[in-house]
């Protein structure tokens, strides 16, 4: 459906968008600290591919891990990776609607579930760790 | 100024208009459609409507019902071949509307599920939710969107019609944006424009609803029918006049005094059940009467001293509470949301204040059954077309599916009749419209020298207050002369208004006056029509005649604009299978 | 009407208005109102008594004062809202500064112009494009109560323009289609009757579709009806990437492209 246009179009003022707009709300500050430290997940994801080209070579595996920069990195990129953890989860209930009936289900249901599930694999995860410091 | 052109030329996007469009554009697509719309088309009223729509689907229905409801509920003011054409051909509409995608509400089975209105022997309105307007207006814009046929012209607000040797070829539209005003061309023109309830102060209607189209018409020599047919809908918040639908009733809920008694069993409305009761609420029956009737009896109770009274008036209570929290948020949550947004309360646990608002226009331009007005090329569909579906009173839900049914009527009409037609007189046309500019430049450009200046809000409010005072539910002889003493007086002192704004870009200040003038002319239209009708029928109340006179008065009023006061003349109703007889509600 | 009995007399409230009258000035600027305070009174109530009383120029659109036509979205002290739904009883006595709604160009005053969104509107197909053709005299396509559910908050925008006030997506690249268009493309594809979300994928899928959207979650939050337009977003997200990857995987169970959209 083709709209009239003017014959001569109207004066527009157009507001350019202020550099520090994304200061002026805490959800666009939350985006951009998001944006801007998406660099560490990436660069977490580099690193764990680092390992795994070490699998079969249990020194150099090690040595990476034991290196002070990867510590230093891990320290660093461990609260950024648990904010985009916990957006993720959040978002979950977003990209996932699920309906019984009529009704959605609840959506603190659904993120919950990422939660629990977080909670029980790093459990699950700590106690292999346990184990295999104990027979070590 | 160069002439637009487009074969049909729509004036209004609003239900009936998107329908009529998108009906041409399947009967032809090649003729090229103009829509001219004061509001970008999803902002029209239409998307106001709440409760319903109805037309007969279900098995324990008939086409027979719907009919005898429509007749009575007009008080046998409505010509019955219209409204067996228009009860006949609803169902097919409707069930269009669905192919389009409007979210009816549904039953577990899949099939569009039905609830009852006031009035009605079987429920049959058709909803979605308490939204029913706004998805179906939605839904006509969004399908319309498809055809390329099609040309919008967004916030082009109309200001005269182009007529040429008695026929209608057009409008000129002020183009908001620019403020310039364009001479757009059409061989058949169709008006869409919907009503002037804003001629009233308290009302459920938006305030775009100026009477634009009626007043068009009406200037241009064509009549205005049953004018004098305004209804009130019985449920209105008080103070802002927003709509609490009639569906509010249909599921169940019950009005009270401020004894907490159910008053309308003591106007002749029937007995009540208990809420509790499974035959409750019982069609045609308290609650679920008439809306003039219900309106009357508000009116009628206050004079008893048995209604409450607030800061903005006398008030009734709307109880819901015994529908629960669950079914209030399935079937009315948009009444739900409005009284908590407007009235600050929660109708799950608290009555609703509620009072008869103006609601509906019965009258309009003269029509027949096609949507033409005695004025060859001009046709008209929906709120501002008067063609004698709805009589001295329009049943609830209705006029949703009139929009359909008579806007695709009167589409198909114009087709027909365009198809005759040669080339535009293209210089007569641009004469008539430079006029028009040079008009309005005169009129509203030109500095004032300051004197005997008059505000467009003063005005507007006067009008409004003898409205209410002298045409309002109950009326007599006395209070309709003054009412129209005032509002000539009115007129003489619009002439003086003169605008503080003079610039071209979006010119509301303009639009506002224009409004101005179209509401006082339709109003006069009223005021002299309901002088004219000494008799009591539906909506139109006298106190000085409180009978219905079938001898005098079985007959549609038509106004004519003259220099003086409107002529009134009279056309007989069409009555065919269904002679006139008691309006009976309430009945074992 | 409980409030309305504590309204104050003679109390007032200051309103800074954007104003921008392109025939007067290139330049937008703030005037300021003094407007009487009422408990029951809207931002938009506000506006008219300045229009009918105070400053006839003041343009500013509106309609049904009830929330559904969508004309009066307006940032309110930098929030985008609709104006007929935000009392003054809320900012009172703080000043209330009135703007048109963010990113959209001004045409005059408060109003903005929102002549794209129906240009997007049209490019995503937001209408039903039936599965299996049905003809009037088969009646209504049978559709169930959840089925219904499935899709009914998306058809419940009203184009009030709020959520691309809110969305700095939509601030920078005017050509993201943005939220609401978005919510009511997915409004069909999830539509039991409907057949065309393949048609709508090209757009919806594209760089100024979905893609564009960095999920900020301010459009679900600004939204006065509850639709969630970021929900329909990550929504199709999903679908597009499930989409992605049975092209690679899956070359036969690649999505049928209508041959007129190649």
């Amino acid at each position: 459906m083709p709209r009239h246009q003017p014959a001569t179009p109207a004066k527009q003022h157009i507001r350019p968008m202020p550099v520090g707009w994304w200061l002026k709300r805490t959800s666009y500050f939350l985006f951009m600290m998001r944006e801007l430290t998406c660099v560490f997940v990436g660069g977490y994801a580099l690193f764990l591919l680092m390992l795994v080209a070490r699998i079969g070579e249990p020194d150099a595996f090690a040595a990476l891990l034991e290196h002070p920069g990867s510590l230093v990195f891990h320290v660093l990129a461990l609260p950024f990776v648990l904010y985009h953890t916990i957006t993720w989860f959040n978002v979950t209930p977003k990209a996932l609607v699920i309906y019984r009936g009529e009704e959605k289900v609840n959506p603190v249901i659904i993120a919950g579930a990422n939660y629990v599930g977080w909670i029980v694999v790093s459990v699950a995860l700590i106690w292999i760790a346990w184990i295999a410091i104990g027979s070590a | 100024m160069e002439l637009l052109t487009h074969d049909i030329l729509i004036v209004g996007g609003g239900g009936a208009g998107l329908r009529a469009a998108i009906a041409i554009g399947e009967e032809n697509p090649k003729l090229s459609v103009g829509v001219v719309s004061k509001v970008y088309p999803m902002r029209s009223h239409t998307v106001s409507a709440e409760g319903g729509a109805a037309a007969v689907i279900k098995p324990n229905d008939s086409i027979e019902n719907h009919i005898y409801d429509t007749i009575s509920g007009a008080d046998w003011l409505a010509d019955q071949d219209v409204v067996e054409t228009f009860v006949n051909q609803a169902p097919e509409e409707m069930i269009q509307l669905e192919h389009w995608g409007c979210p009816w509400s549904r039953e577990p089975d899949g099939s569009v599920a039905v609830r009852p209105f006031g009035g009605m022997k079987i429920e049959r309105t058709w909803f979605a939710a308490d939204k029913t307007g706004f998805h179906m207006l939605h839904a006509l814009f969004q399908t319309a969107l498809k055809y390329d046929n099609i040309t919008r012209y967004d916030e082009c607000f109309a200001t005269k019609l182009l007529v040429h040797d008695g026929r209608c070829l057009g409008v000129t539209a002020l183009e908001l944006q620019t403020g310039q005003l364009l001479p757009i061309a059409g061989k058949a023109v169709i008006l869409c424009t919907g009503g002037g309830g804003r001629i009233f102060p308290f009302t459920t209607n938006a305030a775009i609803k100026n009477g634009d189209g009626m007043a068009l018409a009406y200037r241009a020599g064509v009549a205005l029918k049953d004018m004098e047919f305004v209804q009130y809908h019985p449920t209105g918040l008080p103070g802002t006049g927003i709509l609490i639908t009639e569906a509010s009733r249909g599921e169940g809920g019950i009005l009270l005094n401020k004894d907490g008694r159910r008053y309308l069993q003591d106007y002749d409305l029937g007995e009540p059940f208990d809420v509790t009761s499974p035959e409750h609420p019982r069609k045609r029956t308290m609650e679920l009467g008439p809306r003039d009737r219900l309106s009357q009896a508000f009116e009628l109770e206050r004079q008893k001293g048995l209604t409450l009274k607030g800061e903005y008036g006398d008030y009734v209570h709307l109880d819901v509470t015994h529908m629960g929290q669950k079914k209030i948020n399935k079937k009315i949550p948009f009444v739900r949301e409005l009284c908590r947004n407007y009235v600050g309360i929660d109708p799950v646990h608290e009555f609703i204040p509620v009072r008869p608002v103006i609601h509906y226009m019965m009258g309009g331009v003269h029509t027949n059954v096609d949507g033409e007005t005695p004025m060859p090329g001009l046709y008209a569909a929906g709120e501002c077309a008067c063609g004698s579906l709805n009589g001295a009173n329009r049943l609830g839900s209705n006029s949703l599916t009139e929009l359909l049914v008579f806007g695709a009527r009167a589409a198909r009409a114009a087709v027909k009749y365009t198809e005759s037609l040669g080339d535009f007189p293209q210089s007569e046309l641009l004469a008539q419209a430079q006029d028009e500019q040079a008009r309005i430049r005169e009129r509203y450009f030109k500095p004032g020298d300051g004197k005997g200046k008059e505000s467009i809000a003063a005005i507007r409010t006067a009008m409004n207050d003898t409205m209410e005072d002298g045409a309002g539910i109950y009326r007599t002889d006395e209070s309709l002369r003054k009412t129209s003493e005032i509002l000539r007086e009115l007129k003489e002192r619009a002439k003086n208004v003169e605008l503080a704004d003079h610039s071209l870009s979006f010119n509301t200040e303009l639009t506002a006056a224009l409004e101005l003038e179209y509401m006082l002319d339709i109003a006069e239209s009223l005021a002299h029509s309901a002088l004219a009708r000494t008799e009591s029928r539906g909506s139109h109340q006298r106190t000085d005649h409180p009978q219905r006179d079938d001898d005098n008065f079985l007959k549609h009023s038509l106004a004519y604009q003259t220099d003086g006061d409107p002529r009134i003349e009279y056309l007989d109703v069409v009555i065919t299978k269904w002679p006139p007889g008691e309006r009976v509600y309430g009945s074992k | 009407m409980a409030a309305s009995n504590t309204t104050t007399s003679n109390a007032v409230v200051t309103m800074d208005v954007f104003r921008y009258e392109p025939d007067a000035s290139e330049l937008p600027r703030m005037q300021r109102y003094t407007v009487p305070f009422r408990e029951d009174w809207v931002v938009l109530d506000a506006l008219n008594h300045i229009k009918d009383e105070i400053d006839g120029t003041l343009s500013f659109r509106w309609s049904c004062r009830m929330g559904v036509c969508g004309s009066c979205g307006m940032m309110v002290n930098g929030e985008p809202r609709l104006t007929c739904n935000s009392f003054l009883r809320d900012y009172y006595p703080n000043p209330i500064r009135v703007e048109p709604l963010s990113y959209f160009p001004v045409i005059r005053d408060l109003i903005i112009n929102l002549d794209h969104f129906l240009d997007k509107l049209e490019e995503v197909k937001a209408w039903l494009i039936p599965a299996e053709d049905r003809e009037l005299s088969e009646g209504e396509y049978r559709q169930s109560p959840a089925q219904l559910a499935q899709y009914k908050q998306f058809s419940m925008c009203i184009n009030c323009m709020l959520c691309y006030a809110a969305c700095p997506a939509y601030g920078h690249h005017s050509e993201f289609i943005g939220p609401a268009a978005l919510a009511l493309a997915q409004r069909y594809n999830m539509d039991s009757r409907d057949g065309a979300s393949d048609e709508r994928a090209d757009v919806i899928f594209s760089e100024e579709g979905i893609w564009d959207c960095t999920f900020v979650g301010e459009c679900a939050r600004v939204c006065p009806k509850n639709v969630d337009p970021a929900s329909a977003i990550q929504q199709a997200k999903v679908e597009a990437t499930k989409d992605f990857f049975k092209s690679v995987l899956v070359p036969w169970g690649k999505r049928q492209q209508p041959a007129e959209s190649r």
